[in-house]
């Protein structure tokens, strides 16, 4: 998250002619490339490269849920770990998971909980692990974006796909997806969000900054606008790896028939 | 309890909320009381123990002069740390802090540092040497809902009781001597909501937690700010739900402050 450098030169974030420090409008995300089954060992794998972060997710299971006094009779657990390659920040980092990973590991696998039937596949466990190999903010959406690909890749029934997305506000103006160097803006303000496009749901929630109760009824509405921009690229690598001739690779279309299936 | 009487009593928790009730008979938005103790220890710089219906927490401050991060020299720093202690709760065990309590420390962390409530450049002692470290400790006493808000409370009460220890030459605190007091230029304060089923509701008790499908903490400051969000649980938000929670957030806020930190 967002650190403050305590320095007092100016920057300007969003110039007059509208554009950011790396030419983006204030509404534009960074390029977003989302690969489907890159890694072969696993039962669904994706990879996500988000402006400079880039991010592989691996999914296990549902499997045995071991240790056994983990599992729960009703459900599948979701058991997600985010981590940071030693290299993948400017200083080295510690490989020893920080509290910073546990945290975000902790709202992340309780996000993508919301989008999976576990109650289809009781006391089994299902295993996530997102590991980042570059990073320059906006990490934590990336990989949960990268990471329900890859719950779909695995062919786990879903109510529908977690889309992520950053919004905030630097030098004054709200801003989607924030990177680095507006993340140290003396004003910053981050938002990690994770929604539900299709059901239109919030799972994944943190702030931290100043902002206005207005600010972040605006920020919220940049945020639905824009993801879906993501939840398209999420689709379209699906699409690119299942779609066969006859088959539309309509999700929409699956993920109704898959609810309809299901006796809650 | 075991989990299943647990089960048992969400289902019942649930009931309740549909018929428009809560279990402890608490209106949707009502808090439960609030009790603040103080001078709980002698040795910390600021303490304060709060009880938020049957939920025991106390937060203690130790001022240590320390050494800066070398990207920003001339300021102090705070470190919050969360302990769930093991006499707290049956399934509370003692060893190394794991996700809830990290998660826990971590959201009380930043609604504190976020609201920019202390000025961490007056806590500088010498540029590029030594700063002030204040380092709220919290430790859960007895676990019965709702530890965000009580946690961000204690903590705040105990920051605004904090007197910053007098140094000698050697840069050591010199006992029962004190240089004034830590100032606060905010009051951060949490309101927690949980969602079961489609009911919102605020504080919640150890049932409603057991029940609920989502949570969440929004920290605001008398100014009008946010100064934190965090999400939890395997639930969702509508964007409504998200916004209302915001504004009985300041409600909230308002009241609590006034109540208890004035």
């Amino acid at each position: 998250m967002a650190k403050k450098t305590g320095s007092e030169e100016t920057v300007t974030y969003v110039d007059k002619s509208g554009k950011r420090l790396d030419g983006r409008k204030a509404d534009e995300l960074r390029k977003i490339k989302v690969e489907v089954g890159v890694i072969p060992r696993a039962d669904g794998s994706a990879y996500v490269e988000w402006g400079q972060n880039k991010v592989l997710a691996s999914v296990y299971g549902p499997r045995e849920c071991l240790p056994k006094h983990l599992a729960n009779p009703y459900k599948a657990i979701v058991r997600y770990t985010y981590r940071m390659a030693a290299f993948s920040v400017p200083d080295r980092k510690n490989p020893k998971p920080g509290r910073r990973e546990i945290e975000i590991s902790k709202v992340s696998g309780e996000a993508l909980a919301r989008a999976i039937f576990l109650e289809r596949f009781p006391n089994t466990a299902i295993d996530v692990d997102v590991e980042i190999l570059d990073s320059n903010a906006g990490t934590r959406v990336a990989a949960l974006t990268a990471a329900s690909v890859a719950l779909a890749d695995a062919g786990i029934p879903m109510r529908d796909l977690v889309a992520g997305i950053g919004v905030g506000k630097a030098g004054g103006h709200l801003l989607v997806d924030l990177n680095k160097a507006e993340e140290d803006a003396p004003d910053a303000v981050d938002i990690p969000m994770a929604i539900l496009p299709n059901l239109g749901e919030v799972v994944l929630l943190q702030l931290d900054g100043l902002m206005t109760q207005k600010e972040w009824e605006e920020s919220q509405k940049l945020a639905f606008q824009h993801v879906k921009k993501v939840y398209e690229l999420q689709k379209e690598a699906l699409k690119k790896k299942y779609a066969v001739e006859g088959n539309s690779g309509d999700m929409e279309a699956g993920a109704r028939a898959a609810e309809e299936g299901v006796v809650e | 309890m075991s989990q299943i009487l647990w089960n048992l009593s969400a289902d019942k928790v649930l009931a309740t909320l549909r018929e428009g009730k809560r279990s402890d008979g608490r209106k949707f938005d009502e808090y439960r009381p609030v009790q603040v103790i103080k001078n709980v220890s002698e040795n910390a710089d600021g303490i304060c123990r709060i009880k938020l219906g049957q939920t025991d927490v106390v937060a203690g401050i130790k001022m240590i002069p320390g050494e800066p991060f070398p990207d920003t020299p001339d300021a102090g720093t705070i470190s919050v740390g969360a302990e769930l202690l093991a006499l707290a709760d049956p399934t509370f065990e003692a060893g190394p802090p794991r996700e809830g309590s990290i998660e826990l420390s971590r959201v009380v962390d930043r609604g504190i540092r976020e609201s920019n409530c202390l000025d961490f450049k007056s806590l500088c002692i010498r540029e590029g040497e030594l700063v002030w470290v204040v380092f709220i400790d919290i430790y859960v006493l007895n676990f019965d809902g709702n530890l965000f808000d009580a946690c961000a409370l204690a903590a705040l009460i105990a920051l605004q009781d904090t007197k910053i220890p007098k140094l000698d030459d050697k840069d050591k605190p010199v006992k029962g001597e004190f240089a004034g007091k830590l100032k606060l230029a905010r009051k951060p304060v949490m309101c927690t909501f949980v969602k079961v089923g489609n009911s919102v509701v605020v504080d919640p008790s150890l049932a409603e937690e057991k029940a609920l499908d989502a949570r969440f903490s929004v920290t605001t400051t008398e100014d009008d700010f946010i100064s934190a969000f965090q999400k939890g649980g395997e639930g969702a938000f509508s964007p409504e739900e998200i916004n209302k929670c915001v504004a009985l957030a300041f409600k909230k806020g308002k009241e609590l402050r006034k109540q208890y930190c004035e």
